[in-house]
């Protein structure tokens, strides 16, 4: 398993273990070696005490070659100290022989002490070496079982011996361990304490990742209208990528919805041109057509069955010229200005339609005086909105119309609670003799084509069991 | 110490006290022993007593004959070197004789040595150079071996006590040493974790025991009355039980004969000097 792989709501308790741990560490390591430190500096402070409590007995009991009197005062001096199996006390004469040690059995008198390990012939070298220093001076080599501090004995300023006093590393590991223990209890606690803590930070930090994660997987997978991702909203960095999150989504809705509103308004486009040659190409012959069956019906004789056949010929033709002319749609600006009045006479003309059906009919007309558009399209646009809303109605069920003027804007929503209106079919909702058309299929197409042409824009929402056309048109000043 | 001093010294003054010296032949550490055996002394002799006590042999001799000290208790070999100006009082009986040995002990850790010879080299202790049984007799021995007892050693020292020749084997600062036999033996009673260290190796012919002396020039009625407390101690019961605290049985009156022993080793070491 790679770390990568590992959630967050194990790595952060865990990377919390590990600081601690790496804390705790060096803690012990700056501890260790302080006391490592204080244990040298009290080593050498005590044996320089010894050594400044010996001077004078010492260095007199060597002159007077009194051994057992320097036995005494090396024994009363390692009775100082209460660890006495520690400290090693050695008096050595002018050669570097033992002359007395407080451990004579060991260390016999007279021996020299380079016979004694290669750890005390180190000492004594170290000793001789410096045979003119008349100071006491540490020594240390690694890995040695003791400290030392070399004393020279002097008598009237004349060097008799010099003694050693060797101090046990050992007594270092007694506080070596009390420190260990001290952090690692310390580490313990805080670790158990802080286990919970970072589980729960860990959580708290993932949890909105997850659920930013889940929401990032729906996209492109449906309509971006239906991802609900509420991320914390704020200024830390996972407040801001859940704003920037919402952003995303927000932007790529509009892209998506001035996509398809721009591939439905130029395949609109198209068709309208289309519709518009074809009518006129048909247009032209049909209207020669009809001139010459009228001028040949009034000037010919025929017999009835010949009446009956250019009549059904002319209505046939009359009939091709009414579909064509309502696929050329063209909205008269010769009309007069829309008034209130215009608004209401297409609410009587639904009435019948809508008592049938049991429909309530909420009709709101803001208008108050006449606006600078023609009344004609617009009526016509409303009409057809209306209808199609009570169509689309169940039974019982409530039609809401709203026109007013807004801002320089003529606004018309019409709002029907049938069912809705899928994104398949809103690909296609405004196409002549679309499929899902009911009717002659020309309703939506002709709405659309004259708010086009009166420099307006349509739109539909249909969601949650409404569907609402809303139609804003530029009211030009005249 | 010093203040017990100089209340001896006004005693002294104002009423005759008895001074008697005390060297280590006996276990002198004892203070509370010495006590109780120096009011027992002065109840007896109804007259004060004080005990001297000085770090060697010759301190005390020297102030025996110089008059400080109405009596002192020290080894045959001084008491043999003066004998022109100083008397036996009395000599105690150990084991029921006025008789001692002198002792050769090493320590425990050497299992080999059988006697001086094999310590060729060595470290030896001896106790005090007026010693008979920490000194002259080991000297003695050496030199009827035919050996040079300055060089037969690499080292020797003084201890200045029977006691501290023992803790010196002991503890192995010395790896020989020549000890008062009664001493050893005491000590193996007192203090036998110290005994326990050194293993006896030989036993010296029987000397006459460390005696208590007086000048020759003390007064009849101070030397009987004095010969007289120390000879009845042993019909007391307080005196037979300091006596058992001392590991005597008693003392008696003593022939100067018991010291020609230790007269025979003085002109041994003076005739090799």
């Amino acid at each position: 398993m790679k770390m990568g792989d590992i959630s967050y709501r194990i790595k952060v308790p865990l990377m919390f273990t590990l600081v601690i741990l790496i804390t705790a560490s060096v803690v012990t390591l700056a501890l260790t070696w302080r006391a490592y430190e204080e244990l040298r500096e009290e080593v050498f402070n005590n044996a320089v005490e010894i050594g400044s409590v010996l001077s004078n007995s010492l260095p007199n009991a060597m002159l007077h070659d009194d051994l057992w009197g320097a036995y005494r005062l090396v024994q009363a001096a390692e009775g100082w100290s209460g660890e006495t199996s520690s400290r090693l006390l050695v008096v050595l004469d002018k050669d570097g022989r033992i002359y007395v040690s407080n451990r004579p059995k060991e260390l016999a008198v007279t021996t020299p002490l380079r016979a004694h390990g290669a750890e005390l012939a180190r000492v004594e070298a170290e000793v001789l070496r410096l045979t003119g220093d008349l100071g006491p001076r540490p020594y240390e080599y690694p890995n040695d079982q003791r400290l030392y501090v070399i004393l020279p004995m002097l008598s009237d300023g004349v060097a008799m011996g010099t003694l050693v006093i060797g101090y046990d590393r050992a007594l270092f590991w007694p506080r070596f361990i009390a420190i260990v223990e001290r952090v690692v209890v310390s580490a313990l606690l805080v670790t158990v304490l802080l286990l919970p803590f970072g589980w729960y930070l860990g959580n708290r930090m993932v949890k909105p990742l997850g659920h930013l994660a889940n929401c990032m997987s729906k996209v492109g997978r449906g309509s971006n209208e239906e991802i609900t991702c509420d991320l914390r909203q704020g200024k830390d960095e996972i407040g801001r990528l859940g704003t920037s999150f919402q952003q995303m989504l927000g932007e790529l809705d509009e892209k998506e919805r001035l996509e398809s509103g721009m591939l439905a308004s130029e395949r609109l486009a198209a068709v309208g041109r289309l519709a518009a040659g074809v009518a006129h190409e048909i247009n032209n012959p049909l209207g020669g057509m009809l001139n010459a069956l009228n001028t040949f019906r009034r000037y010919s004789e025929t017999d009835a069955l010949g009446r009956e056949t250019f009549d059904l010929i002319e209505r046939g033709l009359q009939q091709i010229r009414e579909t064509v002319s309502a696929l050329l749609v063209e909205a008269n600006p010769r009309s007069h200005s829309l008034s209130p009045k215009d608004v209401n006479d297409v609410r009587m003309l639904l009435l019948a339609d809508v008592s049938r059906k049991q429909i309530r009919l909420d009709w709101r007309n803001c208008l108050e005086g006449d606006v600078a558009l023609p009344s004609t399209p617009i009526r016509q646009v409303l009409i057809n909105l209306s209808l199609n809303a009570v169509q689309a109605s169940p039974e019982g069920g409530a039609v809401h119309c709203l026109v007013e003027n807004r801002e320089n804007r003529l606004c018309l929503s019409v709002v029907n609670e049938g069912p809705n209106i899928s994104r398949e079919q809103k690909l296609s909702l405004f196409e002549p003799f679309s499929e899902s058309a009911t009717g002659n299929g020309l309703g939506l197409w002709v709405t659309y084509q004259l708010v086009h042409q009166l420099e307006g824009n349509i739109e539909v929402k249909s969601r949650g069991g409404r569907t609402q056309f809303v139609v804003e048109l530029p009211i030009k000043e005249t | 110490m010093a203040c017990l001093l100089m209340a001896g010294n006004l005693l002294a003054s104002s009423e005759k006290t008895y001074r008697i010296g005390l060297t280590a032949v006996i276990l002198t550490d004892q203070t509370s022993f010495l006590k109780e055996w120096q009011d027992y002394l002065s109840n007896s002799l109804q007259r004060p007593v004080q005990f001297i006590q000085r770090q060697t042999y010759e301190e005390v001799t020297d102030l025996l004959l110089g008059g400080d000290l109405d009596a002192a208790w020290i080894c045959g070999f001084p008491y043999v070197r003066n004998r022109e100006q100083l008397k036996l009082l009395a000599v105690p009986l150990f084991n029921g004789e006025p008789l001692y040995r002198s002792y050769l002990i090493v320590p425990t850790t050497d299992s080999v040595s059988q006697g001086i010879v094999d310590l060729k080299g060595k470290v030896f202790a001896y106790s005090d150079p007026n010693s008979n049984s920490g000194f002259l007799y080991p000297q003695v021995s050496m030199i009827r071996e035919g050996l040079e007892p300055k060089h037969f050693f690499s080292k020797t020292f003084f201890a200045w006590a029977h006691r501290d020749v023992v803790k010196a084997v002991a503890d192995g600062v010395a790896q020989g040493g020549a000890v008062d036999g009664y001493v050893w033996e005491t000590l193996s009673r007192h203090e036998p974790a110290l005994t326990a260290g050194t293993r006896l190796v030989s036993k010296s012919p029987l000397f006459g025991f460390p005696p208590l002396v007086v000048r020759r020039d003390i007064s009849p009625a101070n030397f009987s009355a004095l010969r007289n407390a120390l000879l009845k101690m042993a019909s007391v019961t307080e005196g037979r039980r300091l006596l058992q605290r001392l590991n005597l049985d008693g003392f008696t009156e003593g022939e100067d004969s018991l010291y020609d022993g230790v007269a025979e080793s003085v002109r041994i070491l003076e005739g090799a000097q």
